[in-house]
């Protein structure tokens, strides 16, 4: 395959990126220091390309009743320009994927989808057609910025004309950017203020210099993919293809808020059964106590049996420890629950904690 | 790119200042920043005995771990602490505060087989190629 390059790809090697690659795309997953990177974010402000997030709009006069049949949450009582954390589930109520779902009007909704899964996410979508619909994947067209940390109202707001302070948590709005159209909207995978900038690709260049340019006082500065698994880490957000996928359910994973039972969906006879007998594991939440660092993949015993795999693991730069996620039993699944981690040979003591991990105290 | 004339050095990137019967042993400043920032170090139990070639011990960053391999054999006799409580030393200072442990030498032999520093530069330029 092909590997693809976002229309910032030449700044980021200007800044220093070091450049891997993931999904298909090159993507810097730090510049300097992933750790300074993640502290940043939570301190002052950080900018991320995400321009490899894929972006499908369903359009036309069905538009919203199709995205409420292949979406689990509930977007009928959303307000135009407002978002909704969603997902698409398969017939046995298992992720196909975790997104963030815009309702533009009930004719035009967008919905921004991971980079790994959006062809898979785009034929599943044609399959599931219903009524009046254009279906179309208009990520070619969108750059995806993310301005994310205390400071980045502050700093955004220098170049535009939309009153940030009156655009609240999963709302939109259509604005320049600078002389960018682009639409702001305040979400994020950080867990601090901030908000994802959608543009066109030629607009990005200039857009990531203006950012740089009015946050440079409050100490901006390029954020990549190492800070963004730590800071979304630590605030127990799962990473579609680890801590979910297709073997799991929303309930299973800890997301059966955004189940909604009473409307019809795409896995919803499935997720009845479930909620009715219960999901046999859970995505728990855990820290290492003996020194090590947890990585994705080690083996989670209770009293020398495995009884799990880790999904996501690594270190906390905010807390100062390892921490990670894992499926456990039911009946383990619980806070203070004591069990091990094999990391590579050596046996550590974790235990299951409360989440998220960390809590933001601006 | 740090390659002090005064150490040798392995293809694993580690560098060795030897005083007679003592080794001392760290990573370069080219493996800290292949590295990243470093988050976690593991070391040997002061007393073990190493062979040359043996992993004794692991660096971990936020994105990667990487073993460490000892380049001559001999016994520990000494071990960093100051890297439990600040593993970033070994980015910030990795051939004075970042030195990971202290070997008692047996077979001067295997001093011949290390590298020396114009070697090492050489070969990182390979590497970096």
């Amino acid at each position: 395959m092909k590997i693809q390059k976002t229309p910032l790809h030449s700044i980021h090697c200007k800044q220093g990126g070091r450049m891997v690659e993931f999904a298909g795309w090159e993507m810097p997953v730090q510049y300097q220091s992933a750790l300074e990177e993640h502290l940043a974010v939570r301190t002052k402000v950080g900018v991320f390309d995400v321009s490899h997030m894929g972006q499908i709009e369903i359009t036309g006069r069905d538009a919203l009743s199709m995205a409420q049949l292949v979406t689990c949450n509930d977007i009928s009582n959303l307000s135009n320009g407002q978002a909704q954390y969603s997902a698409f589930l398969s017939d046995q109520g298992t992720f196909m994927d975790d997104v963030v779902v815009y309702r533009f009007d009930p004719e035009h909704i967008l919905i921004c989808v991971n980079a790994a899964t959006r062809e898979k996410d785009f034929k599943w979508l044609s399959d599931h057609r219903r009524g009046q619909v254009e279906i179309r994947d208009s990520s070619q067209e969108f750059a995806q910025l993310a301005i994310q940390g205390p400071a980045s109202e502050k700093v955004l707001q220098k170049l535009t004309e939309v009153d940030l302070s009156n655009l609240r948590f999963y709302r939109f709005e259509k604005g320049k950017v600078g002389d960018a159209t682009t639409i702001i909207s305040r979400t994020g995978y950080t867990g601090e203020d901030g908000f994802e900038l959608y543009l066109a690709p030629d607009k990005a260049e200039k857009c990531w210099e203006d950012l740089f340019r009015a946050g440079k006082e409050a100490g901006i500065t390029p954020a990549g993919l190492a800070a963004r698994n730590t800071l979304r880490l630590e605030m127990r957000y799962p990473l579609y293809g680890n801590d979910i996928d297709e073997s799991r359910t929303p309930f299973e994973a800890g997301l059966g808020w955004i189940v909604k039972l009473e409307k019809e969906f795409v896995g919803r006879e499935a997720l009845l059964r479930q909620k009715e007998s219960g999901p046999k594991v859970k995505l728990m939440g855990f820290e290492l106590i003996d020194r090590g660092i947890v990585r994705d993949g080690f083996r989670a015993l209770i009293d020398g049996t495995e009884v799990g795999t880790v999904t996501s693991g690594g270190y906390s730069p905010s807390l100062k420890k390892s921490i990670g996620l894992v499926y456990l039993p039911l009946e383990k699944a619980i806070i203070d629950q004591p069990f091990e981690i094999d990391v590579r040979g050596r046996y550590c003591r974790a235990v299951v904690v409360e989440t998220p991990f960390y809590e933001r105290s601006n | 790119m740090n390659v002090p004339d005064d150490l040798l050095y392995t293809e694993e990137h580690e560098w060795i200042q030897i005083e007679e019967d003592s080794a001392t042993i760290g990573i370069t400043d080219y493996a800290q920043r292949e590295l990243g920032d470093v988050v976690y170090v593991e070391l040997p139990e002061q007393g073990s005995s190493l062979e040359v070639g043996q992993a004794f011990g692991s660096v971990e960053s936020v994105k990667a771990v990487s073993e460490i391999y000892a380049p001559l054999s001999g016994t520990v006799s000494e071990i960093n602490e100051r890297l439990e409580d600040a593993p970033e030393t070994v980015n910030e200072d990795p051939y004075g505060e970042g030195w990971m442990i202290r070997l008692e030498v047996e077979e001067s032999a295997e001093v011949g087989e290390l590298m020396s520093a114009a070697d090492y530069r050489s070969y990182l330029q390979e590497e970096i190629d």
